[in-house]
């Protein structure tokens, strides 16, 4: 008798009424926070193809998919990004490198604070994209001045936020670590160096940012391949689809890369409250 | 010393008379002006368990920490075993290590882990050895303390105000506890604490700490295991209230 009510109940459940479990997929699936960046496009496409908006303002939606699928089958999308993705990975290798050496040295050290903080205080009230004609004269316009810009761009904020993540790091921990008898360097490795993660997480999330906006303006100056070049080629020939395409690759790649670090986050700092209600 | 509890008295009697484990004599400490310890004596014994009272400025703190080794005296005679250990007032466990790696934090040797586990087992947090410390209630939090302190099998033991933020309920726990762990490992403690019930349930001396200088310093009599009940407890705690400037009116506990 019972089991002849629950095979009756479960066979209900799952392919009764099947209008209203359609319902429930559709419901699930659609955000209504959609709705509207949606609309925008469709009328962004009509108005493309009315001519209200002609293709030397504004390709259309469909225009830059087909160039896409055009220029990815070619190869060229690839082959542009690969060279600014390389760009970006030796210049935020070398910046954050250096700019968590010198955390290191100005945190965890006095006499390296005294050396290194006062001039990179200084050196970081100065626009960055300023030094671009300066970093020319020094190292022409091959790959130096754009990698050499990107590394400086990603080193400020990965020394600020992890220098300050080292200052910051509890004191009654370190007092109670000295009393469980840990050793110098045992204090960085258990006590200070864990502590200073969170901050040094941060700055390499804002370095991300930082790098990625450094590769912007030093392609877009003088490069013969990657995005920024490929941005200079369609903006002489009015190629409004290729630029919305790169805009929309950029994008895209600083999405994913600060997604990266958030992933990096939820591993390194598992312990965290925050991560922990999760 | 005298301490009424015969079996104690014998113990603690050959001990001290012979080398206590803290020795101080005319211990000083100064911050600027401020004179915060004066011509300090003070002996505790092998396994003698000491309460210090005193209002809040008193010296306790800085007294504690002298004892600890985070802080040097201006001036004195100062002996302390190497093997002492503290359990603060705050947990300080470290938030990215797991419970068990808390315990065995700075331990020598690959049997940080089976010792810690035993540590935890002992103080009740078997279950916990793997938690991390931000998901721990208060008790357990100090469990994990006491656990990290008892693992390094102390001579001397400094609770500085441990239970103090704990609920009513969990700190009478932990008093209980802490007598367990005391009886069975025989460490010599020193307790400092505002609390004169929990003075007189766990310590075998009571010492009371005025601007500096110990203006108190008296057994606790009663048998154990002790109530606040016991008549002779409640006598000396009306005593040592009124010493600490707090008058019996308004006090009345069955």
């Amino acid at each position: 008798m019972t089991s002849i009510v629950s095979s009756d109940s479960v066979a209900r459940g799952s392919m009764g009424d099947p209008v209203r479990s359609l319902k429930r997929i559709a419901s699930k699936l659609w955000n209504p926070r959609a709705t509207s960046p949606l609309l925008l496009l469709l009328l962004w496409e009509i108005g493309a193809r009315t001519g209200v908006i002609p293709p030397r303002v504004l390709a259309a939606p469909s225009a830059v998919v087909g160039t896409f699928m055009d220029m990815t089958l070619s190869g060229e999308l690839p082959w542009h990004l690969g060279v600014s993705l390389l760009r970006v990975l030796a210049g935020l290798a070398i910046g954050v490198a250096v700019g968590a050496a010198l955390a290191l040295a100005a945190g965890l050290t006095r006499r390296g604070e005294v050396l290194v903080d006062p001039p990179l205080q200084m050196l970081r009230t100065l626009p960055l994209l300023a030094l671009v004609p300066l970093f020319i004269v020094w190292f022409g316009i091959g790959e130096a001045p754009k990698i050499g810009l990107i590394a400086l761009g990603a080193l400020f904020p990965v020394y600020l936020n992890l220098f300050n993540g080292i200052r910051s790091v509890d004191a009654k921990l370190v007092e109670a670590a000295r009393v469980f008898g840990l050793s110098r360097r045992e204090l960085i490795r258990h006590v200070v160096l864990p502590g200073a993660a969170p901050g040094f997480l941060l700055g390499l999330r804002y370095a991300l940012g930082v790098a990625w906006l450094c590769l912007v303006v030093a392609e877009q100056i003088n490069a013969a391949s990657g995005l920024g070049a490929l941005v200079n080629s369609a903006r002489d020939f009015l190629r409004t689809d290729v630029i919305v395409l790169c805009l929309l690759v950029y994008a895209g790649i600083g999405l994913a890369a600060d997604s990266l670090v958030r992933a990096l986050e939820r591993r390194a700092l598992a312990w965290r409250p925050s991560f922990l209600e999760n | 010393m005298s301490v009424a509890n015969p079996r104690l008295r014998l113990v603690n009697d050959s001990e001290t008379a012979v080398e206590p484990v803290v020795r101080l004599r005319q211990l000083n400490r100064h911050f600027g002006k401020n004179h915060i310890l004066r011509d300090l004596d003070l002996d505790i014994g092998k396994s003698e368990f000491i309460a210090l009272l005193g209002r809040s400025g008193s010296g306790k703190t800085t007294l504690l920490k002298l004892l600890a080794g985070i802080d040097q005296a201006d001036g004195g005679e100062f002996t302390a075993p190497a093997n002492r250990t503290v359990v603060f007032q705050e947990p300080r466990l470290l938030p990215w290590k797991k419970v068990w790696e808390n315990v065995a934090l700075g331990l020598p040797g690959s049997e940080g882990r089976t010792r810690a586990l035993q540590a935890l087992e002992e103080v009740g947090l078997a279950h916990r050895v793997d938690a991390w410390p931000g998901t721990l209630s208060g008790g357990e939090a100090q469990r994990a303390a006491l656990a990290r302190a008892l693992v390094r099998e102390p001579e001397l033991l400094l609770l500085d105000e441990p239970f103090a933020s704990l609920d009513a309920l969990t700190r009478i726990r932990m008093h209980g506890l802490v007598d367990a762990l005391w009886r069975a490992h025989r460490p010599a403690v020193l307790i400092v604490t505002h609390d004169v019930d929990e003075a007189l349930l766990l310590a075998d001396r009571v010492l009371m700490l005025d601007q500096g200088r110990i203006t108190l310093d008296e057994p606790v009599a009663a048998a154990r295991p002790r109530t606040l009940a016991d008549p002779q407890i409640q006598a000396q705690r009306t005593r040592l209230l009124a010493r600490l400037g707090v008058t019996p009116k308004g006090e009345d506990r069955p």
